[in-house]
């Protein structure tokens, strides 16, 4: 047994070991490559091939860092502001652009790819902040189980406030989750302050759940996974996810979002140049990059995402399975900046105590 | 003495380098985020004392409180009855049944909340057989989103702490104490109540402080299996960080916490002067007495059945769900096949979508494994001469103000604390942002108290006049630690070590700070696999939750078989 262990442990340690070095030579000849930092938020991702395109043509290597969620990450590069970790940061949505406005931790940068770009992106007219991609905090259904207790999905926000929904929705909470902050957003949009109280208030009378985060809201209390709720806020693209990590192949998918009209909220994710980049040339030619067509095809079936690039093609199953709704619920910019901490407050004032 | 340091200066020498640890990598970035967080006052101290002193965060802090005092008298009421039985009867599968109770300590908590649900949720097996045995509609148990699933929790990961610590102690006890006061006619209950808790008491009650300080400084418990309508300091910090941005009351609330752990830290250090006292060692290695008499067999099955259905059946049920088909019988989508399936495992060696920051299950238990290994020499290497001055020289007045202090990072919050690590090490002259070292600094401040706790009791209770026989003897003071220290306190620095292992192994902290997503450790791993929907990537978060268990698991058994010095047998 004492050997069998130590055996074990060796040959996890060599299996480690024999893992390729991804680390890919310069050829001969050419100098010294510079490095660039681009810090993300820990939901980040990207091909391989895309990123090596992108070292390869500008003799450069690039280093992520991650830094926890996008809250926690956007915190960090406030307050190492003017000795920046990196010199791009990726990852701000537009619950977190007005802290990072604020706080001016971006120096402006004008791409010209912007031009390929839709203007009702483009949130900040400085362009201190620059649009990538996009997607929808929606609410998804389990099919089968409203299909199984005859309710049909709703069509409405309002809808949720009937008695065939009672007890079936689980949200996430606004004050610790991003989905949780985007779904209060769109009962704002939709019903306006202070009206959007009356509505949870309504809400929690009919049953409503609250969980701490996404994870909890969809695996544990979620019917499609261990729990007994059928709705539940989640992505847009939820569904899509769903059949592309099926256990088996799947020919439909088991869940769905709602898509009906300002029942989503539209969250708009960006990248920004840092005050103080070491590497600010190479930084733009970074954000360019993010911006161009490579890129923002590569990202929807890596992160589940939208490109902003009108130009950018999507991928047949990505297209196929994915929700998008007409008139997400809007909140401006400026409303969310100014009272943000506010709503956050009032709501769990309602809803928690 | 000509030649030879004073021993004055021989303990400060000794000290310095876990004195200097302490400063670098703790009061430093302590003392930064603090001075950054205040400097963005701006509605003066009186706003900040009135929100400091709201009603709101008395409640908080007195739930705080409550819940640490319940989860651990609930930790000890649990773990000392297994403490008792594992330090004296021998039994089949004994090693690997206490190695099993540690895997709790490096659970993910959303892992542990899935583990819950699946046996106590409305739809866990309990609730389940109950609704069919007794045909009802609703789910009879009410268990998430309680007090009662706070509580459960932190028994479920700390019970470990004090299984180790105090039976350790307990296992090195002269039994001929107890003997004695049997003899002088002293009942059962008299001699556990007179003679045997009083010589107990150190050990428990450093244990209790650190289940204490656990539960105290608890996040992911409260936040996940409490849900929403809880909050401990800890939850409140983190939301007042990143929910409101208002780091002045942030940092004052962690300040509130801080000084809470030291009024803690100072009493217990007064208590435990007064109680502790040497106690002749006794070699562990005895030949144990197997569970025989129908008392002993009773008591022993109840208190180990305990244990395993509160410790052990959750971490069973993720496994068990690693290995099954997840789908529900759902005939209209697809042919889903049910019963055993290693898809998911399989699944964790490919990286179909060509993911740059993809790591194959043996690369994250490597990086997990180094950071351990560093976390345990690290921590031993600075823990080790702190005990030792501790032990011998308590009544030194640098020992009395460090003993409290020591244990502070333990109850300091981590959402501060991070913070902090990024401010104070990405400017020069410490420029090491995203440094791989940083990490295993980091586990090393929690497995420092750790360390030092497991020690010192047990250097404390070797009687001096061994190591003054010894020295008469004309042993030098080198060769008095090598036969006499380390022979007596070899199992508990083993016991040591498996807490470094283990807080290393378990710690989230990682995303804390700033981390290279190439080289992600077991937990952070998990995380990326439950954060997206999808059969086959909840599969894998427990596929992955299994490995890491069995990770744990071989890795304890694996230090404790270490031979540190032979105890020779007298």
């Amino acid at each position: 047994m004492k050997k069998i262990l130590a055996l074990l442990i060796l040959l996890g340690v060599l299996a480690a070991a024999c893992a390729p070095k991804t680390a890919p030579q310069p050829p001969a000849g050419t100098p010294e490559p510079r490095t660039l930092t681009v810090m993300t938020h820990d939901s980040f991702d990207v091909s391989e091939e895309v990123v090596q395109s992108f070292e390869q043509a500008n003799n450069v290597t690039v280093t992520f860092l991650q830094a926890g969620d996008a809250g926690a990450a956007l915190n960090k590069v406030i307050l190492s502001k003017g000795n920046p970790p990196a010199d791009v940061f990726y990852g701000v949505d537009n619950t977190f652009l007005s802290r990072a406005l604020a706080e001016d931790i971006f120096q402006p940068y004008e791409s010209p790819l912007l031009a390929q770009v839709d203007d009702a992106f483009e949130l900040d007219p400085q362009h201190r902040a620059l649009p990538v991609d996009y997607g929808d905090v929606c609410l998804n259904y389990d099919v089968a189980w409203l299909e199984e207790h005859g309710v049909q999905p709703p069509a409405s926000l309002e809808d949720l406030l009937k008695p065939e929904y009672e007890d079936l929705l689980v949200v996430e909470n606004p004050a610790t989750s991003s989905p949780g902050l985007a779904f209060l957003l769109a009962t704002v949009g939709h019903f306006g302050d202070p009206g959007y109280l009356d509505f949870w208030r309504g809400l929690r009378k009919n049953g409503l759940k609250v969980v701490d985060g996404w994870e909890t809201a969809y695996y544990t209390e979620f019917t499609r996974w261990d729990g007994t709720r059928p709705i539940v806020v989640s992505y847009g693209s939820s569904p899509a996810f769903e059949v592309i990590y099926a256990e088996e192949p799947l020919d439909s998918p088991p869940t769905a979002a709602v898509t009906a009209s300002e029942t989503c909220f539209r969250q708009i994710e960006f990248v920004g140049i840092l005050r103080g980049a070491p590497h600010a040339d190479l930084a733009q030619k970074w954000v360019d990059f993010m911006l161009g067509t490579q890129f923002q095809e590569d990202m929807p079936l890596k992160m589940f995402v939208f490109p902003v690039n009108a130009q950018a093609q999507l991928d047949e199953t990505f297209v196929q399975y994915l929700a998008v709704p007409e008139k997400p619920a809007f909140v401006t910019p400026e409303d969310i900046a100014a009272h943000r901490e506010a709503w956050i407050e009032a709501w769990t004032e309602t809803v928690l105590r | 003495m000509g030649g030879r340091l004073a021993p004055g200066w021989r303990f400060a020498l000794l000290l310095f380098f876990p004195l200097t640890f302490l400063l670098l990598f703790y009061a430093w970035p302590l003392a930064r985020i603090l001075a950054l967080s205040f400097a963005r006052l701006d509605g003066g101290t009186r706003s900040l004392a009135a929100a400091l002193l709201s009603a709101r965060t008395l409640r908080v802090l007195g739930f705080t409180f409550g819940q640490a005092a319940l989860s651990t008298l609930l930790t000890l009421a649990l773990g000392m009855p297994g403490a008792y039985v594992f330090s004296h009867y021998e039994f089949r599968g004994k090693e690997l049944f206490r190695a099993l109770t540690g895997v709790p300590f490096v659970m993910p908590t959303l892992v542990v909340a899935a583990a819950f649900n699946a046996l106590l949720g409305p739809r866990g097996w309990l609730n389940l057989g109950l609704m069919t045995l007794l045909r009802l509609d609703a789910p009879p148990i009410h268990f998430l989103n309680t007090l009662g699933a706070i509580l459960a929790a932190h028994v479920f990961y700390n019970t470990t702490i004090v299984l180790r610590m105090v039976g350790d102690f307990w296992g090195r006890l002269n039994p001929r104490l107890a003997a004695a006061a049997r003899t002088l006619g002293a009942s059962r209950r008299e001699t556990l109540r007179r003679v045997t808790l009083p010589l107990l008491s150190p050990a428990v009650l450093a244990a209790s402080l650190l289940v204490f300080l656990f539960d105290f400084t608890s996040f992911g418990v409260v936040l996940v299996l409490g849900g929403p309508q809880f909050a401990t300091l800890e939850v409140e910090i983190y939301y007042q960080t990143t929910a409101l941005f208002n780091l002045p009351l942030a940092a004052a609330l962690s300040l509130v916490q801080l000084l809470t752990t030291l009024g803690l830290t100072a009493s217990y250090t007064r208590l435990a002067a007064r109680l502790s006292r040497p106690l002749e060692g006794q070699p562990p290695r005895r030949r144990l007495p197997s569970l025989r008499s129908w008392r002993a067999r009773l008591w022993g099955g109840l208190t180990l059945g305990v244990i395993a259905l509160w410790l052990l059946l959750p971490l069973g049920a993720l496994a068990a769900r690693s290995v099954v088909r997840l789908e529900r019988d759902r005939g209209q989508f697809g042919q889903v096949q049910r019963g055993l399936t290693l898809d998911f495992y399989r699944a964790l060696n490919e990286n179909p979508r060509r993911s740059l920051f993809y790591a194959p299950p043996a690369a994250a238990i490597a990086v997990s494994l180094g950071y351990a290994a560093a976390t345990v020499a690290l921590s031993l290497a600075l823990g080790l001469p702190v005990s030792w001055v501790l032990a011998n020289r308590p009544q030194a007045p640098l020992a009395r103000l460090l003993d409290p202090l020591l244990m502070l990072p333990l109850g300091t919050s981590a959402v501060t604390l991070g913070l902090g690590f990024v401010v104070a090490f990405s400017a020069p002259p410490l420029d090491w942002r995203a440094s791989p070292l940083l990490i295993p600094l980091a586990h090393t401040l929690v497995a420092f108290p750790f360390v030092v706790r497991s020690l010192t009791p047990a250097l404390h209770s070797i009687r001096p006049r061994l190591r003054q026989a010894a020295a008469v003897l004309g042993a030098s003071p080198r060769q008095v630690v090598m036969h006499i220290d380390l022979p007596l306190v070899g199992r508990a620095l083993l016991v040591a070590a498996v807490f470094a292992f283990t807080i290393s192994l378990g710690e989230f902290g990682a995303t804390s700070l700033l981390s290279r997503p190439e080289y992600p450790t077991l937990p952070v791993a998990i995380y990326r696999f439950l954060s997206r929907p999808g059969g086959m990537n909840y599969g894998q978060a427990l596929a992955l939750s299994t490995i890491l268990m069995l990770l744990t698991a071989a890795g304890m058994l694996f230090i404790e078989r270490l031979r540190i010095a032979e105890v020779s047998e007298f």
